[in-house]
C-alpha cells in the first residue's frame, strides 16, 4: 500500500514504515527505551531523507514517551523535581543542538554528523553496557552480593539540593549537565536519549533503578516536544503523517515486547539491547569508512 | 522597386511551406492531483500535425516532447577520503535543475533535432540544467553526476524514439511522472523538425498540485509551522494516551 507522505513530498510503502515502528516498539517495549536511535538509521535506509526522518523521530519519541510515562507515573516512579533540573538542561542543549544542525546543513556536513554522533555514543554505552552485563551475568552466576553504591567526585560538587523521591541529596550540575547533553543528542540525532541518560543516572547520579525509567521518560518527553516544534517551525520537516504510522505500528510492538520482555532476566536484557545497539553502531560505521558507491550527493538549497 | 517585390513574393512562396505545419496538441490530462495514495502517474501527450498543404517529402519530419518539472537551485556535493572517513569535501553549486526532465523523441537525437537547435531550446538533458560560475576545476563532473543520480532514480529521462509517429501527421507518446513528484506547473513543449530544423514549436503546462488532506498539510505546515508543529505534538500526546488506556483495558 503506497502512501505519499505530504510534507517529506515522497511516496513510501504504508506497511513497510508500520512494520518499522512495530519492530523498534518490540524493541522498546522490551528493552524499556524509546527506540529512537533504531527508528532514525531505519527511516534513512527506507528511504526518508535524513532531516526528515531525525524530525519526525523526535514526534514520535513523544508518543512513545508520553505512553510509558503515564504508567510510571501511576506506579509513582517518577522523580519530578530531578526531571524538571534534568529539563531545564535539556531544553538549552536542544535549542543549541537545532542551531548546531542548522550551520552543519549548510555546510553539507550534516549527514556526517549525525553517523559521527551516531557511532561515537552507540558504540561508548553498548561497549558499557556490554561489559557491565557480563560482568553481572558472571556475578550472578557465582553468587557474589551486587556491590554498594559509593561516594564518588560528584557528590562533592556546590549547590546541592533534596531530590527525595530519589533519596538523594545532589548538586544540580551534574543533573544539568546530563539533560543539557541528551538535549544536544536529541536535536541532532533524532533520538530521545534514553539510551544515554538511563546509564548517566543511574552510574553517576546514583539514582535507584526503579526512578530512573520514568524520570527519564518525563524529561524525554519535553526534550522531544519542544525539537519536534523546533524542527517544525525552522525547517519545515516534521511529516505528521509518517509520525502518525510510526506511532500505530509502535504502539502495537510495544506491547508485545513488553511481555517478550517479563520472561527474561534485567541483566540478560542488558546484554541482548547493548549487542543490538552495538549492531546499528557497526552498520552506521562501516557507512563512514567502505567507499561509497556513489561519491556525489545533491541537496536542495 | 518591382524586384524587391516579387523577391519578396518569391520568400512568402518559399516560406510558406516550410511555416504551414502546425502542432494541434492533447492531454490525457492537464492536471495530476497528488492524493495520499499517489503512486506516480502516466501522462499520455498526443497530437496531429495540420497542414494546409500536402507534406514535403524531401526532408524527414521529427517529433520532440519535452515535459520539466519546477526549476530549483541546488548544490552537489562529493566525498573524499578524509581521516579514513568518506566526507564531503567539494560542492557545486547548479543555478537551475528542473526537479524533473523527460525528453521523448521520434528517432535518434542528433537526427532529429540539430546541436544548433539544441542549443537555442536547450533541449537535452545537459542543456535544461544551468550551472555557471563554480569555482571547482571540474565543475561538469558535477553536472555529470547530477543527471547520473537523477536518471538511475527516474527523475530524467531519456526516451529516444519513444514518439509514435503515424502517417507523418498524428504523434502520441507517454511520460510516466514518479511517485516522489514536486508540485508545481511542468511546463511542457512539443517541437516539430524538418531535417532537425525546428519548424513549430508548441507550449502548454501541465499542472501537479496535491489536493485534499495532503495540500491542507503542506499549507498548514509552511504557512503556520507553529500551529504545525504543536499539531503534531498535540497527535502524538493523545495517541500516547490513548495507548495507555486501551493497554489497561486489554490487561483486565
Amino acid at each position: 500500500m503506497q502512501l505519499y507522505l505530504p510534507i517529506a513530498e515522497v511516496s513510501i510503502n504504508a506497511l513497510l514504515i508500520l512494520g518499522l515502528g512495530g519492530l523498534v516498539g518490540v524493541l522498546s517495549g522490551m528493552f524499556g527505551v524509546g527506540g529512537g536511535f533504531l527508528i532514525t538509521p531505519l527511516l534513512f535506509l527506507a528511504g526518508i531523507p535524513p532531516a526528515f526522518a531525525v524530525a519526525t523521530a523526535a514526534s514520535q519519541i513523544v508518543a512513545s514517551s508520553f505512553s510509558g510515562l503515564l504508567a510510571h507515573l501511576k506506579r509513582r516512579n517518577v522523580d519530578m523535581r530531578m526531571g524538571l533540573v534534568l529539563l531545564a538542561g535539556g531544553l538549552i542543549g536542544s535549542a543549541i543542538g537545532v542551531t548546531i544542525f542548522n550551520i552543519l546543513k549548510a555546510a553539507g556536513q550534516v549527514d556526517l554528523l549525525v553517523k559521527l554522533c551516531y557511532v561515537v555514543f552507540l558504540g561508548t554505552v553498548g561497549g558499557l553496557m556490554l561489559s557491565e552485563s557480563l560482568r553481572a551475568l558472571m556475578r550472578a552466576k557465582a553468587g557474589a552480593p551486587p556491590r554498594r553504591r559509593r561516594h564518588n567526585w560528584i557528590h562533592s560538587l556546590p549547590f546541592k539540593m533534596k531530590f527525595r523521591v530519589s533519596g538523594l541529596y545532589l548538586s544540580v550540575i551534574p543533573p544539568l549537565a546530563v539533560g543539557f547533553l541528551v538535549g544536544i543528542l536529541a536535536a541532532i540525532m533524532g533520538v530521545g536519549g534514553g539510551f544515554i541518560m538511563v546509564p548517566a543516572m543511574i552510574y553517576l547520579l546514583g539514582m535507584p533503578t526503579k526512578v530512573v525509567i520514568g524520570t527519564s521518560l518525563f524529561q524525554i518527553l519535553f526534550v522531544t516536544a519542544f525539537t519536534t516544534l523546533l524542527h517544525a517551525t525552522t525547517n519545515f520537516t516534521v511529516d505528521i503523517v509518517l509520525a502518525l504510522l510510526l506511532i500505530v505500528g509502535g504502539v502495537v510492538g510495544a506491547q508485545v515486547g513488553t511481555r517478550l520482555g517479563a520472561r527474561l532476566r534485567a541483566e540478560q536484557l542488558r546484554a541482548l539491547l547493548a549487542v543490538l545497539v552495538l549492531v546499528v553502531c557497526l552498520q552506521l560505521a562501516l557507512d563512514l569508512l567502505l567507499p561509497p558507491a556513489e561519491l556525489y550527493s545533491i541537496e536542495p538549497l | 522597386m518591382r524586384g524587391w517585390i516579387a523577391c519578396l513574393a518569391a520568400l512568402i512562396a518559399f516560406a510558406a511551406p516550410v511555416r504551414a505545419e502546425e502542432i494541434v496538441l492533447g492531454l490525457s490530462s492537464d492536471e495530476v492531483a497528488i492524493t495520499a495514495t499517489f503512486d506516480g502517474s502516466n501522462i499520455l501527450i498526443f497530437g496531429a500535425i495540420r497542414r494546409e498543404a500536402p507534406p514535403p517529402d524531401d526532408s524527414d519530419l521529427g517529433v520532440v516532447v519535452t515535459v520539466s518539472g519546477p526549476v530549483t537551485p541546488l548544490v552537489v556535493r562529493r566525498k573524499q577520503r578524509r581521516f579514513g572517513l568518506w566526507i564531503n569535501t567539494d560542492a557545486a553549486r547548479i543555478s537551475a535543475a528542473p526537479s524533473f526532465y523527460a525528453v521523448a523523441t521520434t528517432g535518434p537525437f542528433e537526427e532529429v533535432l540539430s546541436h544548433t537547435e539544441d542549443l537555442r531550446h536547450s533541449v537535452s538533458i545537459p542543456r535544461a540544467i544551468r550551472a555557471f560560475g563554480n569555482e571547482v576545476p571540474d565543475a561538469d563532473a558535477f553536472v555529470e553526476a547530477l543527471i547520473r543520480i537523477r536518471v538511475e532514480d527516474g527523475h530524467y529521462h531519456m526516451m529516444i524514439g519513444d514518439v509514435v509517429l503515424a502517417r507523418d501527421s498524428l504523434f502520441s507518446t507517454q511520460i510516466a511522472l514518479p511517485a516522489d513528484l514536486v508540485e508545481g506547473f511542468y511546463p511542457t513543449r512539443i517541437f516539430l523538425t524538418r531535417d532537425g530544423e525546428v519548424v513549430d514549436i508548441y507550449r502548454t503546462s501541465i499542472a501537479v498540485r496535491k489536493v485534499g488532506l495532503e495540500r491542507w498539510l503542506f499549507n498548514l505546515a509552511h504557512d503556520q509551522p507553529l500551529v504545525y508543529g504543536l499539531l503534531a505534538i498535540a497527535l502524538a500526546i493523545v495517541s500516547g494516551w490513548l495507548a495507555s488506556v486501551a493497554f489497561q483495558l486489554v490487561r483486565r
